[in-house]
This record gives C-alpha cells, sequence and structure tokens, in this order.
C-alpha cells in the first residue's frame, strides 16, 4: 500500500484527485502543512489556486518544502503545483519552491487564454510518468501560464497550442504535469499509476 | 494540433433525476444523474455540465452529495450550476468535486460574486451561464442584428428564462470576461428543445466580443448542427442534451461524425 499526501492550499478542489489516487490504490491523507513528520512514500502539489497564496500557504510551516522532501520524496506537481517548482512565475510576486531552474511566463495573448480543453502529448524522451502513453494522447489542460525551464531536458513532452507548452517535467524527484491527470481519462489514470509506481519503490 | 471542439453533454437535474423540456417548460424525466455521467463519461464526452433546476432551496442542498456521486465515478472536467446566489453556494459545489461552477442569475444580482470567485479559485473554475432571447423591440442602446430580414437584439433572461432584464447580450459577455470569467456557457431560450440548430447568430456575435472559451447551447437535434455552429461561429465548445439522452447518437458517434466533417475532435 502506497501512503501519500496532498498538500491543500485552501480553496482548490482536491476531491477528483484524492479519488483517482486512491482508485489506483493508495491511501491518501490532505495535509494544510508540514509540521509533521514526513510519513509519505509520495507528496501530491495538486492544480487549482493562485500562484502567491499557494506559494504562502506552503511557506508558512515550520518545516520547510525542501528540508520536508529532502530523502528525495517524489512530487506530484499538476498544473499551478508544478508552476511553483520553479523560481518565480508571472501570476505572482511570490518566490516559487525554486527546485528547478526558470520561471513561469503567461501565454500568449494571440491564443484564447486560459489554454483550457483537450491536446494531444508530444513526446520528447522516455519519462517515468509517460510509462505505456503513447505520443499524441489527448489529456485535459486548464491554464493561464507556462513553465519555462532553463534546462530544456527536464521536458519530457509537450503540447502544441500556438507555442510549444512544456506539459510534462522530470527531474530528479520532482514530476510535473501542466495538464490535468485526474480529469484526462484513461491516459490520466496510467500516469497516476506510474507516479504511483515511482513512490513504491 | 490545436484544441480540439469540445462536446459537452448536459443533465438538467430536477429533484435528483436528469429532466428535459422544450423552451425551459414542459419537462420529461431523462434518467438517474449518476448513470448518465459515467455513461457519457466512457463513450468519450469531453466534459459534462449538471445545472440544478430544483425549484425550492430546500430540495436544492441535495445537489452536494450529487456532486461527490458523480466526481467519484467519472475522470473528466464536469461544471455545476443553477441557483448559485453566493460564494458559499459555489464554494460547496467546488469542494464537493466540481471542476467548474455555472453562475447565471446570481451573476446578474450581484456582479462581483464573478470577481470573488476568480480570486479564490482560479478563472478556469467561473463559467457564467447567459440565457439569451431575440427582442424584436428595438432600442437605440442595443447591439442590433437581422437575420431573414428581421432585426432584433439580444437581451438576458434570468430565473430559467423568466424574468426579462434588459440587458443586452453583447454587453453582458464583455462585462462578464472583465469581471474574471474563465468561460461562457451561452444558451438560446429561443432554440432551447426545438432541435432544429444553434442560435448561429446569437453564437457567432458573442464568439466574436469576448476572447475567452464560448459554450454554445440550445437547439441541438443532429450531429450537424454541431458542424454548423463550430463552422459558422468558431465557438470552443458545444453543449447538447436530447441528442445523448434519447440514445439517437451517442457521444463517440457524433464525435467521429464531426471528425468525418473536418472538426478537430478527440477519439
Amino acid at each position: 500500500m502506497v501512503n501519500l499526501a496532498i498538500f491543500d492550499y485552501g480553496a482548490g478542489n482536491i476531491f477528483s484527485l484524492k479519488n483517482s489516487l486512491e482508485k489506483a490504490g493508495a491511501t491518501v491523507d490532505v495535509i494544510t502543512n508540514f509540521d509533521k513528520p514526513n510519513i509519505y512514500s509520495g507528496l501530491l502539489l495538486p492544480g487549482v489556486g493562485n500562484f502567491d497564496p499557494a506559494i504562502k500557504s506552503i511557506s508558512k510551516s515550520k518545516t520547510n518544502f525542501h528540508e520536508y522532501v529532502k530523502d528525495n520524496t517524489p512530487v506530484l506537481g499538476i498544473c499551478l503545483g508544478m508552476e511553483m517548482f520553479f523560481e518565480k512565475s508571472e501570476e505572482g510576486n511570490e518566490k516559487g519552491l525554486g527546485v528547478i531552474e526558470g520561471d513561469v511566463i503567461v501565454l500568449p495573448q494571440s491564443m484564447k487564454v486560459p489554454h483550457m480543453g483537450w491536446n494531444n502529448l508530444e513526446i520528447k524522451k522516455s519519462g517515468k510518468i509517460l510509462e505505456g502513453v503513447k505520443n499524441e494522447s489527448w489529456v485535459y489542460f486548464v491554464h493561464s501560464y507556462r513553465v519555462n525551464p532553463i534546462n530544456c531536458d527536464a521536458i519530457t513532452a509537450e503540447s502544441d497550442y500556438g507555442i510549444k507548452v512544456p506539459a510534462v517535467i522530470e527531474q530528479d524527484n520532482f514530476f510535473g504535469t501542466q495538464f490535468h491527470p485526474e480529469k484526462s481519462g484513461n491516459v490520466g489514470k496510467i500516469m497516476i499509476q506510474n507516479f504511483l509506481n515511482v513512490c513504491k519503490k | 494540433m490545436t484544441l480540439t471542439k469540445r462536446i459537452i453533454p448536459c443533465l438538467d437535474v430536477k429533484n435528483g433525476r436528469v429532466v428535459k423540456g422544450l423552451h425551459f417548460e414542459s419537462i420529461k424525466d431523462a434518467g438517474d444523474p449518476v448513470e448518465l455521467a459515467e455513461k457519457y463519461s466512457n463513450e468519450g464526452a469531453d466534459e459534462l455540465v449538471f445545472l440544478d433546476i430544483t425549484a425550492s432551496d430546500e430540495q436544492r442542498k441535495t445537489i452536494k452529495d450529487l456532486v461527490r456521486k458523480v466526481a467519484s465515478v467519472i475522470d473528466i472536467p464536469f461544471t455545476v450550476g443553477g441557483g448559485v446566489k453566493s460564494l458559499e453556494d459555489a464554494r460547496n459545489i467546488l469542494l464537493n468535486g466540481a471542476d467548474k461552477v455555472g453562475i447565471n442569475t446570481g451573476a446578474i444580482k450581484n456582479p462581483n460574486v464573478i470577481s470573488e470567485l476568480m480570486k479564490l479559485f482560479g478563472r478556469q473554475c467561473v463559467v457564467v451561464a447567459i440565457d439569451a432571447k431575440r427582442n424584436y423591440d428595438l432600442k437605440k442602446d442595443k447591439n442590433i442584428f437581422s437575420e431573414n430580414g428581421k432585426k432584433f437584439w439580444f437581451e438576458v433572461f434570468i430565473y430559467g428564462g423568466k424574468e426579462a432584464t434588459s440587458i443586452d447580450v453583447v454587453e453582458w459577455a464583455k462585462k462578464v470576461e472583465k469581471l474574471g470569467a474563465g468561460e461562457i456557457l451561452l444558451t438560446s431560450i429561443d432554440k432551447d428543445g426545438t432541435k432544429d440548430g444553434y442560435d448561429l447568430v446569437l453564437t457567432r456575435e458573442i464568439v466574436n466580443s469576448v476572447s475567452i472559451p464560448i459554450i454554445a447551447s440550445g437547439g441541438c437535434g443532429k450531429p450537424d448542427d454541431m458542424v454548423n455552429v463550430f463552422k459558422e461561429s468558431n465557438a470552443d465548445a458545444a453543449l447538447a442534451a436530447s441528442i445523448f439522452h434519447y440514445q439517437t447518437h451517442g457521444v463517440n458517434g457524433v464525435k467521429k461524425y464531426l471528425k468525418d466533417k473536418q472538426i478537430p475532435v478527440r477519439l
């Protein structure tokens, strides 16, 4: 049994994410701070909310994020959760978690923003989260910003929305999806299962 | 590849059952909401919309249980609307598993609730539903359109189509975008339940007036109606009820048809 934690920033809907993890066989706790010792085999930063309030809610704990996951706890950041991995975001003024070098920038206004709906994955390279996922699989996006990593090696899949939008990133124990796997039907289910497999090890 | 057009089955829920009416009236039973949600999700629906048209506030409290049940059987996004008046109503829906909340009469009565919702949950959660009806009594300050030689403007109606507001739909759409709506669910009262196609004039004008996604609604009776609304208006999504409820076309069948007609869809 894999025991996971979802960090709740206070505003987001985490029911679907929790439900999809439980369906995949995990037990899930919802936590709102890092005050208690980390007993989890994986941590999820969910995808609904705004950058500054979410970062503030993560930073207020006695133990900081880096300390909490320093034993290489796998972390899956979804949408805003992935954006928080970076150093800063055009959505807010707060500093990001800074575990991946780069920033988060707004989508070009030449396209409809938010980028909302089903789009294809263009798989760039193999990755743990993408195992068993076919190129051009459909996933559900809903976002207004994109990540811009300094080291492009971290990007394992992109999506085309007029420009290339990094869709999946992997770096060390940090995994991120710009789309919502918990809302992406069977393809999303595979990725959730892949993350659980990473956590088991 | 660009973004696909979304095909969205709509479930009007009254006292816990899915119902379907004509011009917002003469309602009949169409099934169990949780069963239908699971079926449409499995058939390849891109999203679902639930509109709670239950009459009394007392009965409406059951919506929370319904949202939880639906959220636990599907893995696609879904919107819940109907009777949302306050931030608290919206919060109740979102924290129980809905991805987006639809707000209609509540937004007209208190437009600030749109901004409040956007700040708390993000723009992507806020769907403003607009019920539009052609008004042939022309007024100077309205946006006038014409079709087949007749001139009219589009008026916003509230309370499930029962009350006119004398608000111009074009102006209201622009305003809700500014206030923080992430999407507009645009329903034609004239076309609702008629099965003779979407209001293309309405949809096209609103698509051109704002830059947020528009869901076309009201009047879909066959897959060609969806082809037309996508080709003629560039709507982002098409919502329909009857063609799915009464099994005239499965969701997958409709999407295959659209693909044959060069409409980008997820299959």
